[in-house]
């Protein structure tokens, strides 16, 4: 158009530039808005990306760096600067950047015979010695900041002293030998060349004078130690000791030292396989037990039958046979070395492999991985290697969020969802599934209460109601829409709850006899003389009902007690208890609350609907001899069918979504059933009760965002369907 | 029978009932909440019982009467109470009794039968407390400067009450002024200083510029902290000796009290009174004892600051938007598809918009801006925590859709006559937007700007992860330079329900309050729709005329 105006008024450039900028401004502009709404879809899903990617793998450096003595395990610091390396001559520390400057060693007085590393949570080892003894031995590392720049300079503490102690009084000889310091409580346990056990029980306490822990120990002989064992592991928890001789795994209770014995005896070997290395995975809950076929089983302790027995829970495909395991600090998460020189990442509660790669470094003998889960390293027979691992969000998978796993402890798979807890080894549960659950539940609940009322009152605005009284009733009931829901949420937990809960026989009766009370002022209308029926006019029965339904409901209220004393045994609530269970705070008052929010949407879209069906369809019907409530059922509901469907679309988006009211007015307990009398926790209120303590870039962080993602896309769903039903409807009356 | 089944009747009288059920609903929570909430600030009676207690001895209870209900006998029986078995159901009555520091629960509840005597003597007063909730009592006695004088008449009471509350204000006018204002000062020169610190341009001089300023400062705030110091002495003087229900003399300090009534010695002009004064005073107040007394005054200013700064972020950016869909992108399928996904947006759920916020604008875009402007004041965010500012653009994001949908249903019912005339006469397409079609849009935007603010105003979910909290030290708006603080957390109507009524430690006592804010809360938010439903209907009536 632009073009033939500048024919007419070319002499105004002005003007036309300043049309044209206008035109480029509002385009751009516009254009700014709708990316900016495109713009929340997208950074959902980047916020939410990261938890699915697999773990990957950068080669740092590689240093054909060889040591003296044979290795029995190597660490890292948590910053990736200094590594450390425990050998049967001592321990000796190295810069990551260049291992072959020393940074400081410890010689063992003697060839050690053994080793053993404790859990991840300390960083005690013990050397066994030929002589019967034992070193303790712990690295610690001392950060300073000379001229703001980071130094960390390694140390080694001697918890119980820099002397070899006596773990055997024999003097034979410790085969193996195993430690865990916890705190206050330590615990050693050695097994002698003559196959003799001993378990050194130490408890401390602190000196009030030097604030030092002074260790006072017991000495105890395990009695009926099995033959040739290859692998002693202890568990932080001073509870068992595992025993590892072949594919036979002997445990010992020890929590009362008085009384230690073998509890089970257990084939842990994969059919026809043979087992090459155990670990215990943080927490010490489990146990990873690897074959020479690349198996890697985890084991852990289930109660069933009132027995608690370690029980294989799920397997790991490492492909070739295991030779070590590593476990991680503080997650779930392990790595083993196989045969075939490759590595492998695993975790438990994902149930995922998220690495296998051959690192072309020859055969691998040992791997150690940062604190932060962000480095490792590998000795293989041409010397040493430290990667740059990134490996984020290993617990989160699609099985994790949507399917039954068996967590730790638990007596069998479930769906649950527990994201923090105090302790630091907690394993995180993120199944999605009782939440969504109890979204569905929630809005369940709500729909049944709405949509019969809303959809009814519609029907009845729309088609029987005068003009007149319609220009009142429609806008009163679409201004409960703008009443916000934590409004409604905090009089359904505060007044609605507790009032439910002391007349429930009332709120019974109410549901029954509203519609029966209806149906009988019908009758009664009907037996009623026609002159006197005629003179009311059309569509008030809404006024004569009001007073008739109120007392209904009052009356209900009030004869409560009665029939509470009569049917339910004087207490209604601890009758529904006993059979159903009974929170205060549950679905029939989110149903309630809820299903009051989402009544004007539905009754308003749903009496558009209703009341634009072309007046001549009815007339039509009407004309030709159907009744009123006839034309109602075969013509109107029919035409505005998809209206309605489209109405109830959007009150399921607005259920679904609802936040205030579900955060109130339930208990917000994430469980699993279908009672209407407990409560539920739903998607939206879990955002937002856990949204602020989250941490960010956290797993739970990003599986909250999955949560909002799953609510945008579930809303999205739902209403692009009712718009685009209510679309076609347009169309389509306007072609009738 | 069959026939009248037939005939549909009782169908039509049942979805009547429907309609009646939602209207019962909808008056009924209104009318719920506006009773609840307005007798709030009605001064209730104090009532005197004498109570029977199961061990035979009788005691004293002074308070106001809470609730009552009725409860079957056999619940109580279940519970461990000794009550006549033979009665059918007994009534219950909750009193609020206050004088928390004196007695366990400030709450009790009074079964019917124990009841013994009810009286509603007129000397019993109700002091109201800056701590500890209200206090129910005969005053006896005046400490007046150490001296104890018995107490002649209530004017003497006071008068003295008068004085102490004015040295109260005082004290914290200096407090919230002078007094705030140079330890915001303090704190910029200590952030001017690290930030010159972080940029290595830190001489001596300008360090002994700063020192000299600092230290002028801090002499200035010890001579405040001495006035201060002295307002609060003086307040401290005076104290009232009141017998309480244990029949035990309590001395309250006046500077603890701000106000004392006898309601069962007024009459029912000066409750009136009361009842406006109170409400007045719910207004304008600040909240006292973890929010569970007092006013809302900084609810409301957060509420009013966060939607109005809402309000001019989400205006332009809608009203480009329609106008961009309905005169300028062309009329296609894609066209259609973004108008349903715009559509659409208004009902994806709130939380989801706070989840956005805070991720985007608070972390990411709050954080950037403060690693660049705000090194200084590393490691505290200023921008890249919660703040005004980010639950102002994530509400506007949210109500986007409200102003985009009603802005277009207003420029499509402007006749394309008008259009085609305006570009016949010579008018730009520009021209004829900005004189012609935006200014008789200008109904519809308001009204969708009028449906926006409403839904921000109520809306709460979002903004308790993008920046409001339970008690903000400070207002938005403050007399220290800029005088704006856009980063600043702050309070909010539908939160401070939503805190008060959940999370407060003594939710009984708190609930009257929780209505009284759910009333102000309501009224305003449906004050404002009805503006935009009259707004809409005037401007429909206007066009109506237009196309005839």
């Amino acid at each position: 158009m632009a073009e033939q105006f500048s024919l007419t008024i070319a002499g105004s450039r002005k003007r036309l530039l300043k049309d044209k900028l206008a035109e480029y401004g509002i385009k751009m502009g516009g254009g700014v808005v709708l990316m900016t709404l495109l713009l929340i879809f997208f950074y959902l899903l980047y916020v939410v990306y990261p938890v699915f990617e697999s773990a990957k793998v950068e080669s740092k450096a590689q240093y054909s760096q060889s040591f003296a003595g044979k290795t029995y395990a190597l660490a890292m610091e948590e910053q990736n600067e200094i590594a450390y390396r425990y050998s049967d001559l001592g321990i000796n520390f190295f810069n990551t950047m260049d291992p072959s400057v020393a940074l400081m060693q410890y010689a063992l007085p003697q060839q050690a015979a053994s080793f053993g590393l404790s859990g991840p949570t300390s960083s005690a080892v013990v050397f066994g010695l030929n002589d019967g003894h034992a070193i303790v031995a712990a690295a610690d590392f001392d950060i300073t900041y000379p001229n703001d720049v980071r130094l960390i300079t390694p140390q080694i503490e001697f918890p119980f002293g820099q002397q070899p102690i006596e773990i055997d009084s024999q003097g034979q000889t410790l085969k193996n030998i195993a430690i865990e310091v916890e705190g206050e409580n330590a615990a050693i346990v050695a097994v002698t060349a003559d196959n003799r056990g001993v378990l050194l029980r130490y408890v401390a306490e602190e000196n009030f004078m030097t604030e030092e822990l002074e260790w006072s120990s017991e000495r105890i002989e395990l009695p009926s130690m099995p033959m040739d064992i290859d692998q002693v592991l202890l568990t932080p928890n001073f509870r068992f000791i595992f025993m590892r001789s072949g594919n036979k795994l002997s445990i010992y209770d020890i929590r009362d030292t008085d009384d230690i014995s073998i509890v089970e005896v257990l084939d842990i070997n994969e059919h026809q396989q043979n087992v090459t290395h155990v670990a215990l995975l943080t927490g010490a809950s489990s146990l990873l037990v690897g074959n020479d076929n690349g198996v890697v089983s985890q084991w852990f302790e289930v109660a069933k039958d009132g027995e608690r027995k370690f029980t294989k829970i799920r397997q790991f495909d490492a492909k070739s046979s295991v030779t070590d395991i590593t476990i991680e600090y503080s997650r779930k998460g392990f790595m083993t070395v196989g045969a075939d020189n490759s590595l492998s990442i695993f975790h438990t509660t994902g149930e995922t492999t998220l690495l296998h790669q051959d690192l072309k470094m020859g055969s691998l003998q040992h791997v150690a991985i940062s604190p932060r889960a962000n480095a490792f390293m590998v000795e293989s027979e041409q010397g040493i290697g430290f990667y740059k691992l990134t490996n984020e969000h290993p617990e989160v998978t699609w099985s994790a969020l949507w399917q039954e796993v068996w967590y730790e402890g638990y007596p069998e798979p479930d769906y649950v969802w527990q994201s923090t807890s105090a302790s630091d080894d907690f394993e995180a549960k993120l199944s999605l599934v009782p939440i969504t659950f109890g979204t569905i539940k929630a809005a369940f609940y709500a729909m049944l209460f709405a949509v019969p009322i809303a959809v009814a009152g519609a029907i009845y605005t729309a088609y029987f109601m005068n003009s007149g009284l319609r220009k009142v009733i429609k806008p009163t009931v679409e201004i409960m829409e703008a009443l916000p829901t934590v409004i409604l949420g905090f009089l359904a937990g505060l007044w609605l709850a507790p009032f439910v809960e002391m007349h429930l026989p009332g709120v019974m009766m109410i549901a029954v006899l509203l519609p029966f009370s209806a149906v009988l002022v019908a009758a009664i209308w009907h037996f009623l003389p026609q002159s006197f029926v005629n003179r009311v006019p059309e569509g008030a029965h809404v006024i004569i009902l009001l007073p008739v339904l109120l007392l209904v409901g009052y009356l209900s209220v009030l004869a409560s007690p009665l029939v509470e004393d009569l049917v339910f045994d004087g207490d209604a609530r601890a009758y529904i208890n006993d059979i159903f269970g009974f929170d205060q705070r549950n679905s029939l008052i989110v149903g309630i609350a809820m299903g009051f929010a989402v009544i004007p949407t539905i009754f308003s879209i749903a009496e558009d609907a209703i009341f634009s069906v072309p007046k001549h369809l009815t007339q039509g019907s009407l004309a030709l001899g159907a009744t009123s409530w006839q034309t109602l059922v075969k013509v109107v509901l029919l035409t505005a069918s998809p209206g309605i469907f489209s109405a109830v679309m959007m009150g399921l988006g607005r259920a679904v979504g609802e936040t205030m009211i579900v955060l109130m007015a339930t208990g917000n307990t994430p469980v699993m059933d279908f009672n209407i009398f407990s409560g539920m926790r739903t998607l939206a209120a879990n955002i937002a009760v856990e949204m602020p303590e989250s941490e960010v870039g956290s797993s739970h962080y990003r599986v909250l965002f999955l949560a909002a993602f799953v609510l945008f896309v579930l809303t999205f769903i739902f209403n692009t369907i009712a718009e685009f039903v209510r679309q076609r409807l347009r169309e389509k009356y306007s072609a009738i | 029978m069959k026939n009248w089944f037939r005939s549909g009747s009782p169908w039509i009288w049942m979805t009547g009932g429907a309609v009646s059920i939602s209207l019962i609903a909808v008056l009924g929570l209104l009318m719920l909440i506006a009773w609840r909430g307005l007798t709030y600030f009605w001064p209730s009676a104090i009532h005197e019982f004498n109570v029977q207690l199961e061990d035979g001895s009788s005691r004293t209870i002074i308070g106001e009467i809470y609730d009552r209900e009725v409860v079957p006998i056999q619940r109580l029986l279940e519970a461990g109470v000794k009550i006549d078995p033979t009665l059918e159901t007994v009534e219950r009555i909750l009193v609020k009794t206050g004088n928390r520091e004196y007695v366990d629960l400030d709450f009790s509840w009074l079964l019917g039968p124990a009841i013994t005597e009810q009286s509603t003597p007129a000397a019993v007063a109700v002091f109201e407390r800056f701590n500890n909730g209200n206090f129910y009592g005969y005053p006896v006695a005046i400490e007046e400067d150490g001296v104890k004088k018995t107490l002649t008449s209530a004017a003497q009471l006071d008068a003295l009450i008068d004085r102490a509350v004015a040295l109260n204000d005082k004290a914290q006018d200096l407090q919230k002024g002078d007094i705030s204002s140079v330890n915001y000062e303090l704190e910029r020169i200590r952030l001017k200083l690290r930030s010159y610190e972080l940029k290595d341009e830190l001489t001596s001089e300008i360090e002994a510029k700063y020192s000299k300023i600092s230290a002028g400062l801090r002499a200035e705030y010890q001579i405040d902290e001495a006035q201060l110091f002295s307002y609060r002495d003086q307040a401290n003087r005076d104290a009232v000796i009141v017998k309480d229900m244990r029949g035990e003399e309590v001395r309250i300090p006046l500077s603890n009290v701000l106000d004392v009534t006898y309601p069962n010695d007024m009459s029912i002009v000066s409750k009136i009174g009361h009842w406006f004064g109170n409400m007045g005073s719910f207004i304008t107040s600040d909240p006292r004892e973890a929010n569970t007394e007092g006013g809302v005054f900084p609810a409301i200013f957060g509420t009013i600051f966060m939607v109005m700064l809402m309000a001019v972020i989400v205006t332009p950016l809608g009203v480009v938007a329609a106008i961009y869909l309905h005169e300028y992108a062309p009329k296609n399928g894609l066209t259609k598809m973004i108008r349903i996904a715009v559509i659409n947006l208004a009902g994806v759920p709130s939380i989801v918009y706070g989840v956005f916020g805070l991720g985007f604008f608070v972390y990411m875009l709050g954080g950037s801006i403060d690693e660049l402007f705000y090194p200084e004041s590393s490691p505290s965010p200023v921008f890249g925590s919660p703040g005004v500012l980010w639950s102002a653009l994530t509400l506007a994001i949210l109500t986007l859709p409200v102003v985009i949908v009603s802005t277009e249903e207003g420029l499509s019912r402007i006749p394309t006559s008008l259009r085609q005339g305006s570009l016949a006469l010579g008018a730009t397409k520009f021209e004829t937007l900005w004189r012609i079609i935006v200014p008789m849009a200008s109904p519809a935007i308001m009204t969708g700007l009028i449906l926006a603010v409403a839904r921000a105003a109520g809306e709460v979910a979002p903004l308790m992860l993008v920046g409001v909290v339970k008690l903000a030290p400070t207002l938005p708006v403050d007399m220290n330079f800029p005088y704006i603080h856009v980063e600043r957390k702050f309070m909010h109507l539908g939160f401070h329900i939503y805190d008060v009524g959940f999370q407060s430690p003594n939710v009984e006592a708190a609930r009257p309050l929780v209505y009284a804010t759910s009333f102000l809360l309501v009224t305003v938010i449906i004050g404002l729709n009805l503006t935009a439903i009259g707004v809409r209907n005037h401007l429909r009536e206007k066009f109506k005329n237009l196309e005839l």
